[in-house]
């Protein structure tokens, strides 16, 4: 799949399907601390529902924990920041880790990078749907479909995305509302607030309309993740004790 | 400040893009890393910040993941982070040395470093292994050109 275009910086496309959530985000957080380049990560669904909490989550405001419990649901903090979702195989993935200076239009900074982001993604949806960034999720019309979360080290950062192509409505209930929520969501309860892509476009198409994207920006290559890599994730699962201590907290 | 804040936020809400301040302001007697972070030096002892630069691009602080205090730091190296939107920032030590105290008030009031960023919102004190270190980094009037080229872009 390489098609290198002279003059565009390389990124390295790992393409992954029901690949573990943790193990998603042990690789990506390897490839921005340990790796000089540029990558994009697409994972096809999760192999099982996990609930992921960015790097401030307090399971006790976040989650209903007693359930969460009862049906083994596990409950990960990830190393970026933002907030909590719960994913499965409906969700798809999509993660970039660029060089600050292979976009150099873009300062590493939050609210420029989500922006960036946006601008790559309008080209996906264009003619599709009436796809925007409110605040800081992907919306059509008023409903949120993607989370994005970031990670912005000395000179890379990371950028990505859980996409609801679908979700089971039960898994929601999972989820408190948060405390620290858009202005646009009003309030709304999950199901009131979000939508499945899957009404729009089919789960390859997407992925690929995605890639084409990509294209504009850089030179695209095909790679296998990393395995075996000397390096200390900062994601980690939560343990059952430090679930049964953050129950009590609520009571 | 609080007006320049509030404009910030009307235009957040009535989706109107802005551009960053012009001149973010900058304190005289400190020192200051290329990645944004200021530091007082005071014999052995110094006290690290991020800068009001910093502060402004990364949007209201939600959350500060501070070092254990003992723990070693390097120049130019990572040691804590802080969250804002939704991502968490790298906070990238100007000097090397051994962490002696954090500001534990950041727990409690992380907006500290937005509101304060050069004096209540100080991060760690460091005690300093090389006092060579600190002819790496930029005075005030270097490291405010250093800003506005950055923000040319």
């Amino acid at each position: 799949m390489a098609t290198r275009k002279v003059g565009l910086p390389l990124m390295n496309v790992i393409s992954m399907k029901g690949v573990p959530i943790l193990q998603q985000l042990e690789i990506e957080e390897c490839l921005l601390r340990t790796s000089s380049d540029n990558w994009c990560i697409i994972n096809d669904g999760t192999n099982k529902p996990n609930i992921v909490m960015g790097i401030s989550g307090k399971p006790s405001e976040l989650v209903e924990i007693k359930p969460v419990i009862e049906d083994k649901i596990p409950v990960i903090r990830r190393f970026t920041g933002g907030g909590t979702v719960i994913v499965d195989d409906g969700t798809i993935f999509v993660s970039f880790i660029c060089n600050k200076d292979s976009v150099p239009d873009v300062q590493p900074y939050p609210r420029p990078i989500m922006s960036w982001s946006s601008l790559l993604y309008s080209k996906v949806f264009h003619g599709i749907a009436d796809f925007k960034l409110r605040e800081n999720d992907y919306v059509f019309g008023v409903r949120k479909f993607g989370g994005n979360a970031q990670s912005i080290t000395k000179n890379r950062w990371i950028h990505h995305t859980s996409f609801l192509w679908d979700y089971k409505t039960r898994n929601m209930s999972y989820l408190k509302v948060p405390k620290r929520a858009p202005d646009y969501r009003l309030a709304r309860d999950h199901l009131d607030f979000i939508c499945p892509m899957k009404d729009y476009l089919s789960r390859s198409d997407f992925i690929d309309k995605t890639i084409e994207a990509a294209r504009s920006h850089f030179s695209l290559a095909s790679s296998d993740p990393p395995s075996n890599f000397e390096f200390t994730p900062t994601s980690k699962l939560l343990t059952k004790q430090e679930l049964e201590a953050a129950l009590i907290k609520t009571h | 400040m609080a007006s320049r804040l509030w404009a910030s936020k009307a235009a957040s809400y009535l989706k109107i893009s802005t551009f960053n301040r012009g001149f973010a302001s900058v304190v005289k007697d400190l020192k200051y890393a290329e990645s944004h972070e200021w530091v007082k030096v005071d014999g052995k002892s110094c006290t690290i910040g991020i800068t009001d630069h910093a502060q402004d691009h990364l949007g209201d602080v939600v959350y500060v993941e501070l070092p254990e205090v003992g723990a070693a730091v390097t120049q130019g190296s990572s040691f804590g982070a802080v969250e804002s939107v939704k991502a968490t920032s790298d906070i990238n030590s100007p000097v090397s040395g051994k962490v002696v105290e954090v500001n534990e008030e950041l727990t409690g009031e992380p907006g500290l470093v937005n509101g304060s960023p050069y004096e209540n919102g100080w991060i760690i004190k460091v005690e300093i292994s090389d006092a060579n270190e600190v002819n790496n980094l930029m005075d005030s009037e270097q490291y405010s050109k250093f800003c506005e080229e950055e923000d040319k872009h």
